[in-house]
């Protein structure tokens, strides 16, 4: 029996540590469709996928239309703009209706946590979640992780910081819940508004002082931090924000040698990063984008696809 | 000839009178009246029945006018009627609010010709529910409503809170108030801890409740006049309320039976069937809600009833309406939990938490089986184990976290000024 069963991809929360692995695995095999002159395979040949983004987004719904072009699906994209939400038809309809135009594949991206899985219920269409609120980002998760283990060769035993707007962060949520499931050792670090205490209960450590933990970590993840729009309460500024949590050139200087600097994008060159940095030689940011493709090839090619990998 | 009831042999319970024992009750004129044995025209069989005073449940969502697609007078009583309720009482918050005399008015001539239980009308304490300035007190008083409530909503100026509590007395009305702190709440949709997180759902604080209790303790202090903090969710609000009725604070809190039979741990699915204002909380939160049922400062139990049309409901879950439909399951989930599982009370306790008290707090002429009373009346079978099938429900809206849900004991007839209104099907 295959390790992957599942028409939908909504989160990390709900998969089991094989079935992470499993998706990994089969980014590994995809990656080299990218590195082939012809970054095409026929796997979703005659599959009509549909990105479906209710709230704006350029580099994810990108990453999906190229992933999906390279296993030959037809790509269809509608943006919250353009769609029947603006005209008051419910979340359901509008789905209903992309069902009914016989989308194989709906990459959902959402500003309600649970939008993914309540469609997943509803539609017999795949249902790949590319962030519902501030949920989860299961395929920003895997590509992370994607991108940790092809470095250390693991993801057991290592010890990983997620530094920011923790609370708010779909992309945080996804790389805790996978990371925990391979046995990772995570620290949490932000301020204490943004970064509560009680995150511990998941099964992660919380730290408000980055300056603490830097010569301890393989990996130090950073999260775009948000305050003009909807912060205010949360810290009082980015200038105190980088005094105390931004990746500055002196706090770099003593993470280990090896530890990869990631970030989700886009990032605030400056504000979480310094900008050298973001460029140094530690940062994989730009790694992180690439290996996207792959497992969201995999992610498509699991959910709506046969059995075993193409070649 | 006239109709004489004799309901036989039943275990008969009324808390206000202090009265447990198998006997037979009589009805006639739809009044209670003294036994006048051989003179029945009518047996109802009620051996291993208990025989208790219809239910009351102080806090329905009857949602007309101007919800009719939610429920109706109609079919909320007949919802309320198949849960052993014979009196409920309308929250206000209906379109237009009742804010004024003529929509009580309406309201009452409404549930005069539809209603097949006893509908009493709470006013409102603000025009419009705004919690701006008070709505006509005198007028709402006079047009014959038994308490005020914002319901729904919170007053959040504790100065008009204070005045509509100090102008309330004059009329001998109790003020209840939906304890809400909109600054700390915000968004929040669900209890806000472990599975807020997890979830990225909007937390809603226990002490977004508790703040508005503690004002509320302090203002029926000041004001030396009664205040009732409705569905309490929050183990604080216990211990706050406890602790100012030992000091003799006219404060009183009332129960919903969702609020002990689930935790914030069922939102996991997203499903807004599991979504209500205040939210499930932790079984921490559990406990210390049972345990104030059990000592006597939670003095009500009640549904919360507040039918939402699945269409309304089945969208996302930040966007979904607060509350659950609750008429037809509250009792069987309050004596599972409370008498048979925990044995917190015992059955007479449960009745009079059901009967006495909210009469006693709203001061109804109700929830007694004295001679001379209403002879409204709930057969209860308490060792009946039963499943509820949210497709069987009388209530227009199915939006119940409880479908398929079984528990012991269940209202089996319910009986308004002497007529039989519902009857559980064989």
């Amino acid at each position: 029996m295959s390790t992957w069963t599942r028409k939908d991809l909504t989160g990390l929360d709900e998969l089991t540590a094989a079935e992470i692995t499993f998706l990994l695995d089969t980014a590994r095999a995809f990656k080299g469709v990218g590195e082939r002159s012809l970054k095409k395979v026929p796997a979703l040949r005659g599959k009509t996928l549909v990105n479906f983004f209710v709230e704006p987004s350029t580099r994810t719904r990108t990453s999906f239309e190229v992933a999906a072009m390279r296993l030959s699906a037809d790509v269809v994209n509608i943006s919250a703009t353009a769609s029947s939400l603006q005209k008051g038809e419910t979340l359901k309809d509008t789905a209903l209706n992309l069902q009914a135009l016989q989308a194989d594949i709906i990459v959902l991206r959402h500003s309600s946590p649970g939008s993914s899985r309540f469609l997943a219920e509803r539609l017999d269409s795949s249902i790949i979640n590319a962030g519902d609120g501030a949920h989860e980002h299961p395929t920003q998760g895997l590509l992370d992780i994607f991108t940790i283990r092809e470095k250390f060769g693991r993801i057991e035993g290592l010890n990983i910081a997620i530094v920011g707007d923790i609370l708010f962060s779909r992309v945080a949520r996804s790389n805790i819940f996978g990371l925990l499931k391979l046995g990772a050792n995570v620290t949490l670090v932000g301020p204490s508004t943004l970064v509560p205490k009680s995150f511990e209960k998941l099964g992660v450590r919380v730290s408000h002082r980055l300056d603490d933990i830097l010569a301890e970590v393989d990996v130090v993840n950073l999260l775009r931090i948000q305050h003009e729009r909807q912060r205010k309460e949360y810290f009082p500024g980015l200038g105190e924000y980088v005094s105390l949590f931004g990746l500055t050139k002196a706090r770099a200087a003593k993470l280990k040698p090896s530890c990869l600097i990631m970030h989700p994008g886009p990032i605030n060159r400056g504000v979480e990063i310094d900008s050298d940095i973001a460029d140094g030689h530690q940062s994989v940011i730009l790694e992180q984008v690439t290996n996207g493709i792959a497992v969201r090839m995999a992610v498509l090619y699991s959910c709506a696809g046969g059995a075993g990998v193409p070649t | 000839m006239k109709k004489i009831t004799r309901i036989a042999n039943g275990r008969v319970i009324d808390p206000a009178n202090h009265r447990d024992e198998t006997a037979d009750l009589w009805m006639a004129d739809g009044k209670i009246i003294d036994p006048i044995p051989g003179k029945e025209t009518e047996t109802i069989d009620a051996t291993g029945l208990v025989v208790a005073p219809g239910l009351i449940d102080i806090h329905v969502h009857l949602r007309e006018p101007g919800q009719s697609h939610k429920e109706t007078m109609a079919s909320g009583t007949r919802a309320a009627a198949a849960g052993g309720f014979t009196t409920v009482v309308a929250m206000p918050n209906t379109n237009p609010s009742a804010d004024s005399a003529a929509t009580i008015t309406w309201i009452k001539e409404k549930a005069a010709r539809e209603a097949c239980v006893n509908v009493l009308c709470t006013g409102a304490i603000t025009k419009g529910l705004k919690g701006e300035e008070l709505a006509p007190v005198g007028s709402l008083f006079n047009a014959g409503v038994v308490a005020l409530t914002d319901d729904g909503h919170c007053i959040q100026n504790n100065e008009i809170m204070r005045r509509a509590v100090e102008y309330a007395r004059m009329f001998g009305l109790t003020v209840m108030d939906h304890c809400q702190d909109y600054s700390i709440v915000g968004d929040g949709i669900m209890h806000e801890g472990e599975w807020s997180l997890r979830l990225g759902l909007p937390g809603w604080p226990r002490a977004g409740e508790e703040m508005i209790v503690a004002r509320n303790i302090m203002l029926a202090e000041l004001c030396d006049s009664p205040i009732h903090c409705q569905h309490i969710s929050s183990g604080g609000s216990v211990r706050l309320i406890r602790e100012a009725r030992a000091r003799g604070i006219k404060i009183s809190g009332e129960v919903c039976a969702h609020h002990i039979a689930l935790t914030d741990a069922t939102l996991a699915a997203f499903d807004s069937n599991f979504k209500m204002n205040p939210p499930l909380r932790t079984q921490e939160d559990i406990e210390a809600i049972i345990a104030g049922i059990a000592d006597g400062t939670l003095t009500i139990l009640c549904s919360d009833h507040a039918p939402h049309a699945s269409y309304e409901k089945e969208v996302e879950i930040d966007h979904a309406p607060f509350g659950i439909t609750g008429l037809e399951t509250e009792f069987a989930i309050f004596h599972d939990i409370l008498v048979q599982k925990r044995q917190a009370i015992d059955l007479p306790r449960l009745i009079a938490l059901f009967t006495s008290e909210p009469a006693a707090l709203l001061k109804l002429d109700r929830g007694t089986l004295s001679s001379g009373a209403a002879a409204d009346v709930v057969l209860i079978d308490p060792k009946l184990d039963w499943t509820f099938d949210k497709n069987q429900s009388a209530s227009l809206s199915k939006n119940t976290p409880f479908h398929g849900h079984t528990w012991r004991g269940r209202a089996v007839r319910t009986i308004v000024s002497g007529e039989t209104v519902w009857t559980l099907a064989a």
